[in-house]
């Protein structure tokens, strides 16, 4: 029997470091997993709270963000890639223009 | 015992996350995410999830996690350069940090109650979630075919070359 409190704290320790993550590292693929790490967070709060309440629609959730956190690395990771390709640079410092 | 699982996945979480944050090469980051994701899968078993473990590993460990590493090496994404921090974000958000999460920690152990997460309890079977996910979220489901049919065109068109470049040879 493991309290629910525990795993709410886990779910906001990962979240916590996808932020941290997110405002420190410069690099932008490294600044893309931090959101994925966010995502995971939420994710095990979400499965938490199903069964702290007995509620399968928790769980049901977790696949439309597995579903929503698919579709935005596939189209992030095209811009990543369109980005690198005009700019040769993958660290966020050095795009600070949005026109070429 | 169910505690010292959850406490060993949770070790392997935390690890993890720290050393995503800790690590300066992209490849690194992305391994120690992976272990997360697979720790992740652990903690939902504990919660009597199976298919949402299962779907995790397949999904986030497998298809995502490498398109990560597929695109680290494509791109040949090196150490990360260092740039100055400001001192004043140092100083002002560390302690701010700290002081957040402590405060959260402390709300949420105080007034989440202990109540136990019955492990088990609740039959995450596919059956059950399918029943679910195809009778009363059928909507979204549908609604969420239709955004990835957006999400594939969109990163064909992203990643595709621009059609100046596109006649010239490399």
């Amino acid at each position: 029997m493991v309290p629910l409190s525990y795993y709410l704290l886990l779910s906001g320790f990962l979240f916590g470091c996808g932020v941290v993550g997110f405002l420190i590292k410069r690099n932008i693929i490294t600044i893309f997993m931090s959101i994925e790490l966010m995502l995971n967070g939420v994710n095990l709060s979400f499965v938490a709270f199903a069964a702290h309440w007995h509620a399968l629609a928790g769980q049901v959730f977790v696949f439309f963000v597995m579903v929503v956190a698919a579709a935005e690395a596939a189209v992030g990771l095209a811009i990543i890639i369109a980005v690198y390709r005009t700019r040769e640079t993958l660290n966020v410092d050095q795009m600070n223009l949005l026109k070429l | 015992m169910h505690l010292i699982l959850f406490l060993a996945f949770g070790a392997v979480c935390v690890g993890g996350a720290v050393n995503l944050l800790a690590q300066r090469h992209p490849i690194n980051s992305a391994l120690s995410l992976i272990a997360v994701m697979a720790a992740l899968a652990g903690e939902y078993l504990l919660l009597g999830a199976e298919f949402v473990a299962a779907v995790q590993v397949i999904v986030y460990a497998g298809a995502i996690m490498v398109l990560f590493v597929f695109v680290i090496m494509l791109l040949n994404a090196g150490e990360e350069e260092e740039t100055k921090a400001s001192r004043v974000a140092l100083l002002l958000g560390v302690p701010g940090m700290l002081t957040g999460g402590v405060l959260m920690a402390w709300v949420v152990l105080r007034h989440s109650g202990t109540e136990a997460v019955a492990i088990g309890a609740l039959p995450g079977h596919p059956t059950d979630i399918a029943q679910l996910l195809f009778h009363d979220f059928l909507l979204p489901f549908e609604v969420t075919s239709v955004l990835i049919l957006i999400a594939i065109m969109g990163a064909v068109v992203l990643a595709s070359k621009p059609e100046s470049q596109a006649g010239r040879p490399d």
